[in-house]
């Protein structure tokens, strides 16, 4: 078999709404590699997004909730003290946080537990990093009364303990998980394990857009709202397309949603922002797509730039903030980068926090410490813009649950 | 095709047909607890009696199997086991023993970082028979299927309850040596085996396939091993293995002996 790697195709001859294919290929990304145990319900649930994402009446109901449950639109805000303050672009901010669960994950959520819903499934589970996902998944598991289990590594319990709260209170039941680095990954093991298990009656709510075709395809698809609105928003208040878009990349889900939208306007530059942790250089970080030494491998359902060593083991990784702690990347990602239409960067820890401190102190707006990294970018970007230009960032999600985070980098006890 | 000059398994499985006798295949992590003890416990699991040697390569992150493997992993990695020292085992066992076949069960990622083709060709000059990778897919296996094959590689693919027919047919197609019959919706190490239900499987199965099937996970003693044996053309038995390693890591010298008696009731089970 021969498949074009992504590296050797020309740009301008890609149309990038065919990918994936209907196996869920990016050239030679994405793909399904999963227990055998996996496959039927992951066929079956290919088979029902197609088929509904095609039904009006799914339709329908995912943009009612949408509208009256999320609060969408989320507004485009101009950050007019902020702009000024660094003396480049014009920078727009893509209000995610104001979601309801106060991140942009819940645009996914509503869209699989719709699904679940649809195909019967009467269980749902997670995994969470940061615990944004497994709120937004306990949440519509409480609006649809669905019995919910979130898998969370015990690091992470221990960096969010108010999200492990809020997730009790509506109901669903948090299992720590004590495996590996007892971060996320672990967390996505757990869960799979848990769906090879109970696969008769559960339905595997992923919270990126990685994991086997049809996820990477179908979360991109449901949190493609975010740069559909953008793009309309620029062009309703600014009367032209952004020249630039960045968003924060762990998993990578709510950068695909801002990103593919804009895909095919060719103009518009992408940038998607990794956790440079400790700094790139060094081994404690979180960016598969920026470090010199990535490798392509597998790992959860998919084939994808993964953080592994030379024997093939996953490492660990480190970034400040839990919802970017993670090994591998949505394969659309590696492809974006590998065909060069997008550019991946990376912040360190301490670029993030100065980000998230600007953006409290000009906007009045506090970002998650994930977002923050998507800041900490257009601090470095605007500047070497022109004021004539623009700059669209997604704020993925609001910086309350960080707090905590903060106060101790800083040595102040709350 | 492959013959049985080609293929130690379908030698082995010819061989115990024409006896009337079942085959049992193990399985144990390579490198766990200590990578020294390896080499010996495969002898001596053949000197119980077992006729196909599974060897698991650790992995970081093995999604498919249960708390006891996965711990043995964990133990082995502390060692920092990779594939290469995996192969250079199977490489000390083979100036021993040139005539049990050995299958390599593990995940992608370690293969990935080699690349089939320089994966398959070591691995054959190792003397390893056959691959199982549990997250390659039929989907996704034709480079894979294809580097195998041309180094003369079983490629051996799990069939679970959840296979459709369909599928069982597209899986059959590929594979060789054996097939692997999972028989519980679940992780290695599951405690709820129904004979029943397997043998209903393996009966569509063997409308489809003349391969030998092999049932794991699941099996734990010699009376479950006898049970699974009776319906099909091997028993594998696994975590109840690696539960010796666990019992004994502080004395790993113990391993070898203690894994020789379990497969020697388990031997005994299966062929009266």
């Amino acid at each position: 078999m021969s498949v074009k790697k992504s590296k050797e195709m020309q740009l301008s001859d890609i149309v990038f709404n065919d990918y994936p294919d209907a196996g869920g290929h990016f050239a030679e990304f994405g793909g399904m590699y999963m227990a055998e145990t996996l496959m039927d319900p992951v066929l079956e649930l290919k088979e029902a997004y197609y088929k509904y994402m095609k039904d009006p009446e799914f339709i329908k109901e995912m943009d009612r909730d949408l509208a009256y449950y999320v609060g969408r639109p989320s507004p485009l805000y101009f950050a007019e003290r902020w702009t000024q303050e660094l003396g480049g672009a014009k920078i727009f901010l893509k209000r995610e946080d104001l979601n309801h669960t106060g991140a942009h994950k819940v645009n996914n959520t509503i869209g699989q537990a719709l699904l679940a819903k649809y195909m019967g499934k009467k269980r749902v589970i997670a995994e969470t990093g940061a615990g944004q996902h497994g709120v937004a998944t306990a949440t519509v598991a409480a609006r649809f009364g669905m019995k919910c289990v979130v898998y969370m590594g015990e690091e992470d319990i221990r960096r969010q303990a108010i999200n492990v709260y809020r997730m009790k209170l509506l109901g669903a039941k948090v299992v720590s998980v004590t495996s590996g680095s007892r971060t996320l990954k672990d967390a996505c093991n757990e869960a799979i394990r848990d769906w090879i298990t109970n696969v008769d009656d559960t339905f595997y709510i992923f919270g990126t857009a990685s994991g086997p075709h049809p996820y990477p395809a179908m979360v991109r698809d449901f949190q493609a709202i975010i740069g559909r609105e953008a793009r309309e928003q620029m062009l309703d208040q600014e009367g032209a397309l952004p020249d630039a878009i960045v968003a924060c990349v762990g998993g990578g889900s709510n950068a695909i949603g801002l990103f593919h939208p804009f895909l095919e306007d060719r103009e518009v530059k992408i940038y998607g922002v990794e956790a440079a942790g400790h700094g790139i250089e060094t081994d404690e970080h979180a960016a598969p797509l920026t470090a010199e030494d990535t490798k392509t491998g597998v790992l959860h359902g998919t084939k994808t730039y993964v953080m592994s060593d030379d024997n093939g083991q996953i490492t660990e990784t480190h970034s400040i903030s839990a919802g970017l702690d993670y090994p591998g990347v949505g394969p659309e990602h590696s492809w974006l980068k590998d065909t060069g239409r997008a550019e991946y960067v990376a912040a360190t820890d301490i670029e993030a926090l100065e980000g998230f401190h600007d953006l409290t102190r000009y906007e009045g707006i506090m970002p998650a410490l994930e977002s923050s990294h998507a800041i900490a970018y257009v601090k470095k970007l605007a500047p070497t813009m022109s004021k004539d230009q623009s700059i669209v960032v997604c704020l993925s999600g609001r910086g309350d649950k960080d707090i905590h985070t903060v106060a101790a980098w800083e040595g102040i006890e709350l | 095709m492959s013959t049985i000059a080609d293929s130690r398994i379908k030698g082995c499985f010819e061989k115990l047909r024409q006896q009337g006798k079942k085959a049992l295949i193990s399985y144990i992590t390579a490198g766990d607890p200590t990578p020294e003890i390896t080499v010996e416990a495969l002898h001596e699991l053949v000197a119980g009696g077992v006729d196909v040697l599974e060897i698991g390569v650790p992995f970081s992150d093995p999604v498919a199997d249960g708390e006891v493997i996965q711990r043995a992993c964990e133990r082995a990695l502390e060692h920092n086991v990779s594939l290469s020292d995996v192969l250079e085992m199977v490489k000390q066992f083979r100036s021993k023993d040139d005539i049990t076949p050995i299958v390599l069960m593990g995940y992608l990622n370690p293969i990935e970082v080699i690349g089939y083709q320089d994966f398959a060709k070591l691995a054959k000059a190792a003397g390893v028979d056959g691959v199982i990778s549990v997250d390659m897919t039929p989907e996704e296996s034709e480079e894979y299927n294809a580097a195998l094959a041309t180094n003369k590689l079983d490629p051996i693919y799990l069939i679970t309850p959840t296979s459709s027919k369909q599928r069982v047919e597209w899986i059959a197609s590929m594979a060789s040596g054996f097939i692997y019959y999972v028989s519980v919706k679940g992780v290695t190490g599951s405690s709820k085996l129904d004979v029943k239900q397997v043998s209903e499987k393996l009966d569509i199965i063997r409308e489809i396939t003349d391969l030998p099937i092999g049932v794991g996970f699941g099996i734990k003693d010699a009376e479950s091993a006898a049970m699974i044996a009776s319906v099909a053309d091997a028993a594998i038995v696994g975590s109840a293995l690696v539960k010796i390693h666990a019992q004994n890591v502080d004395d790993p010298a113990q391993i070898p002996g203690k894994l020789k008696d379990l497969v020697l009731g388990m031997r005994t089970a299966i062929d009266s």
